[in-house]
């Protein structure tokens, strides 16, 4: 027996990559836009969904809500009588705890896709394991709440690095908080800079119409072509 | 703790490229601006292997540190944190050259010597 060394340089999530690009072309090819929607656990992102979706044009919309177990979500949003597919990560490790391309791709048979123009996955809440997987979306965002804290961007870089939208919530609460919010809007320029943000709350419906513009002007923008995938990497270039 | 999946991931593309033979050292570079703890990944890399093909097989992961090119001045240097700021101006317009990857680079194998090379290294004694 002898010892060779074999050179592969090959990115650890190629294989993760090669299923989201798969999605993608699925997703293109129905002309579906796809929001891979992420933040912390509890941040509300199911509730500015609540809000968001109910008016949204003729842009006809569904929900892939990833989580680790149950359907709560689900159900709440199936009130708005738009399709949602639930998908449940408990059936790994102990519970995954980010949806990546093959759960999404499992779940592509469920959906609807001939008759929508949106797709939002809701990804499962955490600020670290999602960022690093693509699951074959046009555009990622976020939701970060004021009651988080401040410093959220500088803590968990990578994420807010991986989004081009971050959604602050809760701006009804921040007043209850120590927060400042031009500091929590600097960090969040410190880590990525030229980020959109808005400033939204999901319990008084503040900031909601600029999401719901925000949400129907990248269905416009897919449509015109001008969506683009790069797996390579999870921070913008 | 996606270091779990990402520790599957990189023990799916060793098994793929060992076609059979032994893995003894899997090389892995992580950049500095990935989310990814190196004690987790070992661990879960350890939770993984027993019982497969990788099993004892030594995981080396190597930091790659986070280094940008600055488009204003061109001078490269090495960004601890953030913002990435260009050591030498201090503009915020970098370009990334380095710290965002996330590579199998190299595998050890254990293979048998081919005959050829045991003629070789007869030829030797």
């Amino acid at each position: 027996m002898h010892r060779i060394k074999v050179r592969v340089v090959e990115d650890a999530l190629d294989a993760n990559n090669t299923i989201a690009r798969a999605n993608r072309e699925d997703f293109d090819r129905a002309g579906v836009t796809v929001i891979n929607l992420m933040s912390a656990p509890g941040a509300g992102k199911t509730a500015l969904l609540e809000r968001a979706l109910d008016d949204l044009g003729d842009v006809r919309v569904a929900v892939l809500e990833g989580d680790v177990e149950g359907s709560l979500d689900a159900e709440r949003l199936a009130s708005l009588h738009v399709p949602v597919v639930q998908l449940n990560t408990s059936a790994g490790f102990g519970g995954e705890c980010h949806l990546d391309a093959n759960m999404v791709r499992s779940a592509l048979s469920a959906l609807p896709l001939a008759d929508i123009d949106l797709l939002i996955i809701e990804n499962v809440g955490n600020l670290v394991c999602p960022a690093e997987f693509r699951v074959g979306e046009d555009v990622r965002a976020m939701v970060c709440s004021v009651a988080e804290g401040e410093d959220k961007p500088l803590k968990y870089p990578l994420m807010f690095r991986a989004c081009e939208l971050a959604v602050v919530n809760k701006i009804d609460l921040i007043e209850h908080t120590d927060v400042d919010l031009d500091r929590l809007l600097a960090n969040l320029q410190t880590v990525h800079p030229g980020i959109e943000h808005l400033i939204c709350s999901a319990r008084t419906g503040e900031g909601v119409d600029a999401l719901r513009d925000w949400l129907i002007d990248k269905v416009a923008a897919a449509r015109a072509g001008d969506g683009t995938f790069t797996p390579a990497g999870s921070a913008p270039a | 703790m996606h270091e779990l999946s990402i520790a599957q991931a990189i023990a799916d593309i060793a098994a793929r490229h060992a076609k059979g033979r032994r893995v003894v050292k899997i090389e892995v570079r992580v950049g500095h601006l990935r989310q990814v703890v190196p004690e987790s990944l070992s661990f879960a890399f350890a939770l993984l292997t027993p019982g497969t093909a990788l099993d004892g097989c030594e995981l080396q992961i190597t930091h790659v540190p986070a280094v940008g090119c600055c488009r204003t001045c061109g001078a490269r240097s090495v960004l601890e944190d953030f913002p990435l700021r260009c050591g030498r101006c201090e503009g915020l317009d970098i370009d990334l050259v380095a710290g965002e990857e996330l590579l199998v680079d190299a595998l050890e194998l254990e293979e048998e010597p081919t005959t050829g090379e045991r003629v070789h290294r007869g030829s030797h004694v």
